[in-house]
């Protein structure tokens, strides 16, 4: 099958905040810097030039989009400014706006909702703060229904519940 | 005495409250007052939140950055995760109005509003730029003698434009923070090299950011080091527990606050110490 470019795919990365994608003249510094690709079969300047090309499911179907950690290493040494990491972001969010996404990362967002924190509290954690005289419960949305009730509209407000599938 | 808004985010007080205890002892002695962000939530994690959906990213990070606006206080984080994500959202809603009016819409609907005015700022940064690392060697009252890799993660110092703190490859900042107390920084090769936990790595792709971690722990035992510092409880956690999982590899991992705890003489019990899981023997 060959590869169906999109020319609607670069205008929304710009849309979404990746306005250099169009400034890449393909150096590979990026790559060279990337310490994802060093492990895996990531490859950074392959990433933004599928972007600039256009390959849309190419690169939202892709496992690979998920591998930068963001560490900015390549957005640093780019010697066209290119700002990597958002472009990056951007794609992200265009591929979870398509239900496209992994469960670990699912059930982090999942814990996010429901406790406002991506981790939830456990018992052996409360004896610890208890023994160090700290609040058994830290004094964030954890410890005040309506914070966490303000919290709680902010998420239906941007849809995120949805995005989720909740 | 200055005066800022305790951000405690996720990982420090639900993993490691060690870390949040140690902060809040250390912060007294170098003369910080702490005050609370209650009510706060998560920052919103950057890999994983800004990543799904940058919207609910920035309207959450905004409700933090507006509470503690509303305190009159400007924030002050014990993590990279959260300092990166708070200054970001912070950087992107003071440089654009029209984003900052959107958000302020999704607010309205919890009676806040954000005007712009919170500055965020990270506990080591604080500790470096406000106290002073010779106002710090003044008042340490047990010196260590320590061998060190520091970890500085990547998000303390980059995006470098917008953070402008140190060179973002070759720092010092946190180098000369952790020799302030006596013990020694190791130079060691790729030490900026991230430690594989971030943008969702850890969560998903455990394995690859192993790697990462592995390289990492072999580079500091080549140099020499005895025990990793950080400034980051998502690095901490990390490197704590994926030493359990790899075979010969026992560098305690303390973060920067526990150091300093340890060297004003702070009890082990209150230090969390002993809720490691890569030991900690001193
Ligand atoms: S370093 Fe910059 S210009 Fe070079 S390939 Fe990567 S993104 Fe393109
Ligand atoms: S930010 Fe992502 S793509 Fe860039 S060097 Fe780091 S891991 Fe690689």
């Amino acid at each position: 099958m060959t590869a169906q470019p999109n020319n609607d795919f670069v205008q929304e990365v710009v849309a979404r905040g990746g306005d250099s994608v169009t400034m890449c003249f393909q150096c590979g510094t990026c790559t060279a810097s990337c310490p994802s690709g060093r492990q895996t079969s990531f490859r950074t300047r392959k990433l933004v030039r599928m972007a600039q090309l256009g390959l849309k499911d190419e690169v939202l179907n892709s496992q690979e989009l998920w591998y930068c950690t963001t560490c900015y290493t390549c957005t640093e040494r780019c010697p066209r400014n290119v700002a990597i990491v958002d472009i990056i972001i951007a794609m992200r969010n265009m591929a979870v706006a398509e239900g496209k996404m992994f469960d670990g990362h699912r059930k982090t967002a999942q814990s996010f909702v429901k406790n406002g924190h991506t981790v939830p509290i456990s018992a052996e954690v409360k004896a610890q703060r208890k023994a160090m005289g700290l609040p058994e419960v830290p004094p964030t949305v954890l410890a005040n229904e309506k914070a966490m009730a303000d919290f709680d509209k902010i998420l239906k407000a941007t849809g995120f519940k949805k995005t989720i599938g909740e | 005495m200055a005066k800022y808004a305790f951000f405690l985010g996720c990982i420090a007080p639900l993993r490691y409250p060690g870390i949040e205890k140690s902060t809040r002892v250390v912060a007294e002695a170098m003369g910080i007052e702490l005050v609370d962000l209650t009510d706060a939530s998560c920052c919103p994690a950057p890999g994983v939140i800004r990543a799904f959906d940058k919207k609910t990213w920035l309207a959450a990070a905004a409700r933090n950055l507006a509470l503690a606006e509303k305190a009159g206080l400007d924030i002050l984080t014990i993590c990279n995760g959260c300092y990166g994500s708070l200054f970001d959202a912070a950087h992107e809603l003071h440089a654009d109005k029209n984003l900052l009016k959107e958000v302020n819409e999704i607010l309205k609907e919890v009676g806040l509003k954000y005007s712009g005015k919170t500055n965020v700022r990270h506990f080591a940064e604080v500790l470096y730029n406000d106290v002073g690392v010779e106002n710090i060697k003044a008042k340490i009252t047990n010196p260590v003698g320590y061998r060190v890799a520091t970890f500085y993660g990547c998000h303390f110092l980059k995006p470098s434009d917008i953070k402008q703190l140190d060179d973002p490859e070759n720092p010092k900042m946190l180098d000369d923070l952790v020799e302030a107390t006596g013990a020694v920084s190791l130079y060691r090769k790729d030490k900026m090299m991230c430690c594989g936990a971030g943008g969702g790595l850890r969560s998903q792709f455990g394995d690859s950011a192993m790697k990462f971690t592995e390289e990492n722990l072999k580079n500091m035992v080549d140099a020499g080091s005895e025990m990793i510092v950080d400034i980051c409880p998502f690095c901490h956690l990390q490197f704590d527990r994926a030493q359990a999982d790899l075979k010969g590899y026992a560098l305690p991992v303390l973060h920067l606050s526990q150091l300093y705890g340890i060297a004003l003489g702070m009890d082990r019990k209150e230090l969390g110490l002993d809720a490691h899981v890569t030991p900690v023997k001193l």
